[in-house]
């Protein structure tokens, strides 16, 4: 009895003290809630929903189940435009990925002048795509252009760039390469400010040269940052939509046209919003299941307890 | 003293302005009531450019003559078709007068029912001028204007027709004469193309889409026509295939290189410059190539009609009209400013600063309109053009998917591809689209 009298008030004293506490997280949580659903869950749902309908705008819509995705696979423009942005994603990852690594462990080194150049390196990434592909159009030019100028200084004939269907998805990831290589050259550098001194040391005494060092320690050792780095040019390049459109609007024809290009003409020029909608569903699946990908690969190659420090 | 009836001068004025219509030849009629909807606010949606320029410059005088407050904006025109299309479709549209144009949005706009009918407003002596008349458009325009019906959903503001423009120097320094005939443009184009020295005989539209303005001209005068009785698409037949080795044979041996990726600027650039000798393009471009700042050409350039093909000779013909979106609250002040901008104060500005051409006979035809154009040799390529005007786009809902597949094949032409498998592919293609839309 006297056990029970003695709990009892302790128990008294607690409970409306929790009663009061644990709704009362649901005010603070509520505003980005509301945000997520109104700005992602919501347009998600009807961008879903969309694609299920042949809706154009000005025409009544009506529910046509799976038919506009069963229209993707005969699209030979759609096919094409995977090809092309399955192209444009893997050169404008690997090119950056390779030459910013290779600028950063330029950059760790220590010379006078460091800061200074580092500063003009990474100035590309700060211009505004748009401007940078006006100025790249005029650059390409086959006639008034500097590129052809500069290959004419070394004796090489004049090139077409952009004008031409073979060599313009190149052409626009030079353009890509050029903005983007000082984002990753950031990111190594800051794995290889990472990196402890010590296996470097033994390599010395053990007689490893240079490219040894490299290859077997900072390689595997900046190897998470560089998957970071290789993610998010993955995602960036596979939704690059500005320097394609403004340099070439996808063309000559459509040797350019990417998924990203094909969905905005179907939806906003088009007005094919059903379609245009079964597009972007089918696309973003393609991002999320890449990024799974890297991330998986990413996991397999961390070196620390958090992550490789990244 | 307070003063009620009108003065004398007003109505002496009045009189006389009765007297000159009755001399012309118009009908006696009143004056519409302009100052009925003052006070009112309008919004305008217009398209960048001189049509959206010569609205925007003289609008005040139109607000001194009704009271009517007009608020205009200027758009590029890709995004203008966007923006119009979505505020339509979505019932509330932010303007009330909309700068259309007519090659690509006409049926579009007619199915979504997103114009006001303007014929009761046209004879409306009340709203309409007497010389405003269904007759005084050309039957371009009418075709544009008018639907199935023959409602008139907008009024034709200006019309662009192609030309063929030349470099009179370089014609003279290789003794060139202006061709007459396909033929003879290419073998003029060859005799001036000299790509040692950077210039080469023809330049034109090569990027998708934009290139089927001037394509459809060469299979217009190949004998093409878009569509069979029952709304088939015919640009794959045998007058395509000729029409786009002309194209291919003209783009590519004849043309700056890079000109698969050239609108109209970079034509025009390549025209200016000095390194092209002739261009086919729509009629407005004559006051950048006269400016002696922008251009090394000014005062060199030659004006006239497109070459006859084979089976005849036409000038592909665009348009740009000025309608009311249905949705309008204010569609008599809306009315309003529609007839004003197409009148023939405005038409005649429109046409003297060859920022367009009316579609209007009774402007085009007055001497005295003539008289203040600036380069007669340019009037005189406008009006020859007008008189083989022959519509350049199939009249369908999918135009814009029709310019990029068409366009596209064409482009690939230009790298090598065969013109009837490239032809027959974008057809496959497109036919299936046209039909969708057009039975929807």
């Amino acid at each position: 009895m006297s056990a029970i009298t003695q709990i009892a008030p302790a128990v008294a004293e607690t409970a409306p003290e929790q009663q009061w506490r644990r709704p009362s997280y649901w005010p603070f949580v509520l505003p980005a809630l509301v945000v997520v659903l109104a700005i992602i869950i919501f347009p998600w749902l009807f961008t879903i929903w969309m694609s299920l309908n042949e809706w154009k705008v000005g025409s009544p819509t009506t529910f046509v189940g799976l038919a506009n995705y069963l229209r993707l696979p005969a699209d030979p423009r759609f096919v094409e435009a995977v090809w092309h942005t399955i192209a444009y994603t893997a050169l404008s990852v690997v090119l950056p990925v390779i030459l910013g690594t290779f600028a950063a462990v330029v950059f760790h080194q220590k010379f006078a002048g460091r800061g200074f150049l580092r500063g003009i390196f990474i100035m590309p990434m700060m211009a505004t795509p748009v401007a940078i592909a006006l100025v790249w159009t005029m650059m390409f030019h086959p006639q008034l252009g500097v590129l052809n100028y500069l290959l004419s200084l070394v004796g090489l004939p004049p090139q077409l760039w952009v004008f031409n269907p073979n060599t313009v998805i190149p052409s626009l990831v030079l353009v890509e390469t050029w903005q983007w290589t000082p984002l990753v050259m950031l990111i190594v550098l800051g794995g290889l400010a990472a990196i402890p001194i010590e296996p470097y040391e033994s390599a010395e005494i053990d007689g490893a040269n240079i490219w040894q060092t490299f290859r077997y320690i900072t390689l595997p050792l900046i190897t998470p940052f560089l998957f970071i780095a290789g993610m998010i040019r993955m995602i960036d390049a596979v939704k690059s939509f500005d320097i394609i459109f403004a340099i070439t609007q996808g063309g000559p024809g459509s040797a350019s046209e990417t998924i990203n290009l094909y969905l905005y003409s179907v939806a906003f020029v088009y007005y094919d919003l059903g379609y245009g909608s079964a597009i972007a569903v089918v696309f973003f699946f393609l991002i999320i299941a890449l990024a799974g990908v890297l991330l998986y690969l990413r996991r397999r190659t961390m070196w620390t307890e958090i992550g490789g420090g990244a | 003293m307070a003063h009620f009836g009108p003065t004398r001068r007003a109505l002496l004025q009045g009189t006389l302005a009765t007297g000159a219509l009755g001399l012309t030849g118009f009908p006696a009629r009143a004056e519409p009531q302009w100052k009925k909807y003052a006070g009112t606010t309008l919004e305008v949606n217009l398209v960048k450019g001189p049509r959206g320029d010569n609205l925007q410059k003289y609008v005040k005088e139109f607000t001194e003559l009704t009271g009517i407050k007009v608020e205009s904006e200027q758009i590029p025109e890709q995004q203008q078709r966007q923006k119009a299309v979505i505020e339509l479709a979505s019932g509330k549209p932010s303007f009330d007068v909309i700068h259309l144009s007519y090659h690509v949005q006409k049926r579009q706009f007619e199915k979504g029912g997103w114009l006001a009918d303007l014929s009761g407003y046209m004879k409306d002596p009340n709203l309409t001028a007497p010389d405003l008349v269904e007759s005084d458009f050309s039957k371009a325009g009418l075709q544009y204007a008018k639907n199935d019906k023959g409602q008139m959903l907008s009024l034709p503001w200006s019309v662009d027709y192609f030309v063929l423009y030349y470099n009179k120097e370089l014609f003279a320094k290789k003794g060139v004469a202006v061709p007459k005939t396909f033929d003879e443009m290419v073998a003029a184009a060859e005799k001036l193309t000299d790509p040692k020295e950077g210039i080469y005989g023809f330049v034109g539209r090569g990027l998708r889409n934009a290139n089927m303005a001037m394509w459809t001209n060469f299979y217009l005068n190949y004998g093409g026509e878009f569509l069979d009785a029952k709304g088939n698409i015919l640009t794959d037949g045998p007058e395509a295939i000729a029409a786009t080795k002309l194209y291919q044979t003209l783009l590519t041996k004849v043309a700056p290189p890079g000109v698969s990726g050239f609108n109209w600027m970079e034509s025009m650039a390549s025209f200016t410059q000095g390194r092209a000798a002739m261009w086919i393009d729509a009629d407005g471009w004559a006051p950048p190539l006269e400016d002696p700042a922008a251009s090394r050409i000014a005062g060199k350039v030659g004006y006239t009609v497109v070459p006859a093909g084979p089976k005849g000779q036409y000038s592909s013909t665009y348009g740009d009209g000025i309608g009311i979106a249905a949705a309008s609250k204010n569609k008599e002040a809306a009315y309003l400013l529609c007839q004003w901008a197409v009148s023939k104060t405005q038409g005649a500005r429109l046409l003297q600063a060859a920022g367009g051409v009316p579609f209007r006979n009774s402007i085009i035809d007055d001497p005295e309109v003539r008289k203040g154009v600036k380069s007669q040799e340019w009037l005189q390529s406008v009006i020859d053009s007008s008189k083989i005007s022959k519509l350049g786009l199939p009249i369908v809902i999918p135009v814009a998917e029709f310019r990029d597949l068409v366009g596209a094949a064409l482009t690939a032409t230009l790298s090598g591809g065969d013109p009837e498998t490239e032809l027959k592919k974008a057809h496959e293609q497109f036919r299936p689209i046209l039909e969708r839309s057009e039975k929807a």
